[in-house]
């Protein structure tokens, strides 16, 4: 069906008040942020992990939060309205037992030798456990380069939601039709990308990680709060949650493959080897650091055991969100435009469509600020200080060297986000936390395996990174891609560092004894 | 077989539901409005944090954290 077909011309394409709660809600959160800035203590310790201070309840908002962005409101909708029912186990199901497993048993043992040593980063980790600078080097562009795909999710799918919530709807104009006459009235991508980026710099420059994490936990309670908000009333309007469903597409709820070019259901190779993504967890550096700024061990508890059922809270409404859409939107509607369509077509009062909105931006900017800020972080402390060494520096100027670098790398996000502006956000993202994953083997061989070697590391990384690489680029830099039947290029990549690392550290020289004591401690 | 060992094939066995092959084309709703697969994964979710409840009560790495918070520590 035709939206055009049943949407009367109306006033929400043309009111300006969601825009206006949006400006509240960004107001709202730098002032928060801003806050945050009173408890800095102008230490570079605090400023990157804001002295090992943050409590249960704040690591598992900001932890959650960092994990879904544009990627679980946006592409999760984007996704059920695409591929249908099997999109929750895709990555919702697989993701609350592997993500948890991975805080549980990487993320307590980084967080210990963190303690312990006084890391910052995982690279310091990683030179120290396989006792090589050199590894640094190699990791850190590669880092980098995986963290970027995932910076873009976040600012494409700010500004394709905005674009989607100011637009025309039916045959009323777009928001704004004089001021953006190329986009027919809608804000365009790039102009909500530069806003975004620059309230998130405003604020981790402010404070740093204790600010992000403080608005990690803001807009983690605003964006589960909105997607709930937005469920109801979405369900409300379609007469109910068994007429939402019962208009839905059949083929939508099941998940046999069907649809021109196998595009409806998951195969079940693909399901499978789905499973590996959420590994990606245990590689994250943004993660890392949040893990680090944990006052105790015992922080971890409420993160380990209610982050399934938090992804349960986000995900279940907006997949159901996503099959109703199958029934109401045309088939080719783009995936990231699927939640704001929704709320806009059918709730339609203006200030629930600028909450739910701000919602959608709440989950994006609470993985960006991690990002952004992991990046300054490790730069700062794996190249310049690793290079020159930190007395060279004041702690002033430390955060300002975290600061340029972080101000270099929004200038290249931003500049992609505009050159790949209609590349599809849950792509991006899988491919962006597969690379991760495939490098999952590198640290779990770290924690766990005394005999895990430098040249089995450096084996692992450039094995893994050289096969994702080229199924990267099989793909298309970023499409959707699978290999045979359906399975995911991070079963191979995965499989090469596991076997890299394996193979290779049997046949080589083994770490010295005062290293492995040091990181398999006796008790 | 010790605690760790239980949550350790715990862990194992939910992996292998997760595969759930017998949903695969059941369009059945439960509750009127959840098709069966949802339902079920929503459900492998609560069991995955149970799972953790366990995890945290019966293989909580006391030592490696007691250790860690305990005496010399290098943070500078």
């Amino acid at each position: 069906m035709n939206p055009e077909n049943f949407i009367p011309v109306n006033l929400l394409a043309t009111s300006t008040i969601p825009v206006v709660v949006i400006a509240i809600y960004l107001g709202l959160l730098l002032g928060l942020a801003m806050m945050s800035k009173l408890l800095f203590r102008g230490t570079s310790t605090d400023y990157f992990v804001a002295s090992r201070s943050i409590g249960p309840f704040m690591l598992l908002m900001s932890v959650f939060g960092t994990t879904m962005t544009a990627f679980a409101l946006v592409g999760s909708t984007g996704k059920a309205f695409e591929r249908g029912v099997g999109t929750y186990g895709l990555m919702a199901s697989s993701s609350g037992l592997i993500h948890a497993a991975c805080f549980f048993l990487i993320g307590i043992k980084l967080w210990s030798f963190g303690k312990k040593y006084g890391y910052v980063t995982q690279i310091q980790f990683f030179r120290d456990r396989f006792e090589s600078k050199a590894i640094g080097y190699l990791l850190f562009p590669i880092l980098v380069l995986l963290v970027i795909p995932y910076l873009l999710i976040g600012v494409i799918g700010a500004g394709k939601t905005i674009m989607g919530v100011t637009g025309p709807k039916g045959k009323a104009p777009g928001m704004f039709p004089e001021l953006f006459e190329s986009t027919s009235g809608a804000i365009p991508g790039e102009l909500t990308g530069l806003v975004i980026c620059l309230v998130v710099l405003c604020y981790i420059f402010a404070g740093g990680s204790r600010a992000a994490a403080w608005a990690n936990t803001f807009q983690t309670i605003v964006f589960m709060a909105m997607g709930l908000l937005a469920f109801y009333l979405i369900s409300d309007k379609l007469g109910g949650l068994g007429a939402a469903i019962a208009q839905a597409n059949d083929a939508h709820l099941v998940r046999d493959v069907s649809g021109p070019d196998d595009s409806v259901g998951v195969p079940k190779l693909m399901f499978l080897s789905y499973m590996l993504i959420p590994l990606s967890v245990g590689m994250f550096p943004h993660l890392f650091q949040h893990w680090l700024t944990a006052r105790s061990a015992k922080s971890f508890r409420l993160t380990v055991i209610a982050h399934p059922i938090c992804i349960m809270i986000v995900w279940v409404p907006c997949v159901l969100i996503g099959l109703w859409a199958t029934g109401k939107l045309p088939e080719g509607t783009p995936g990231g435009a699927v939640l704001a369509k929704m709320v806009g077509i059918l709730v339609k009062d203006p200030i629930v469509v600028g909450l739910v909105t701000a919602g959608i931006l709440a989950a994006i900017m609470s993985s960006l600020d991690s990002q952004f800020l992991c990046l300054g972080t490790m730069f700062t402390n794996d190249v310049v200080i690793d290079k020159f060494g930190k007395e060279r520096f004041t702690d002033k100027q430390i955060i300002l060297i975290a600061r340029l670098f972080v101000i270099s790398i929004v200038i290249i996000t931003y500049v992609f986000s505009i050159l790949l502006f209609k590349k599809s956000v849950f792509d991006l993202a899988i491919w962006s936390f597969s690379g991760f994953a495939s490098l999952t083997p590198l640290v779990f061989a770290a924690l766990y395996w005394k005999g895990a070697t430098k040249t089995g590391a450096f084996a692992s990384i450039i094995c893994a990174i050289g096969v994702w690489l080229y199924f990267f680029k099989a793909s298309g830099w970023g499409g959707e891609y699978t290999v045979y039947n359906g399975m995911m290029p991070v079963a191979f990549s995965f499989g090469a560092g596991a076997l890299a690392m394996i193979i290779v550290s049997l046949f080589t020289a083994k770490p010295a004894e005062s290293t492995v004591n040091k990181f398999f401690p006796k008790f | 077989m010790t605690s760790k060992k239980i949550i350790l094939a715990l862990a194992l066995v939910l992996g292998v539901l997760h595969h759930d092959t017998w949903n695969w084309g059941n369009s059945d709703l439960v509750l009127g409005f959840m098709p069966v697969g949802l339902f079920y994964h929503a459900c492998y979710s609560l069991a995955a944090s149970i799972l953790w409840v366990f995890a945290i009560k019966f293989a909580w790495p006391k030592d490696l954290v007691d250790w860690a918070e305990g005496g010399e520590s290098n943070e500078s």
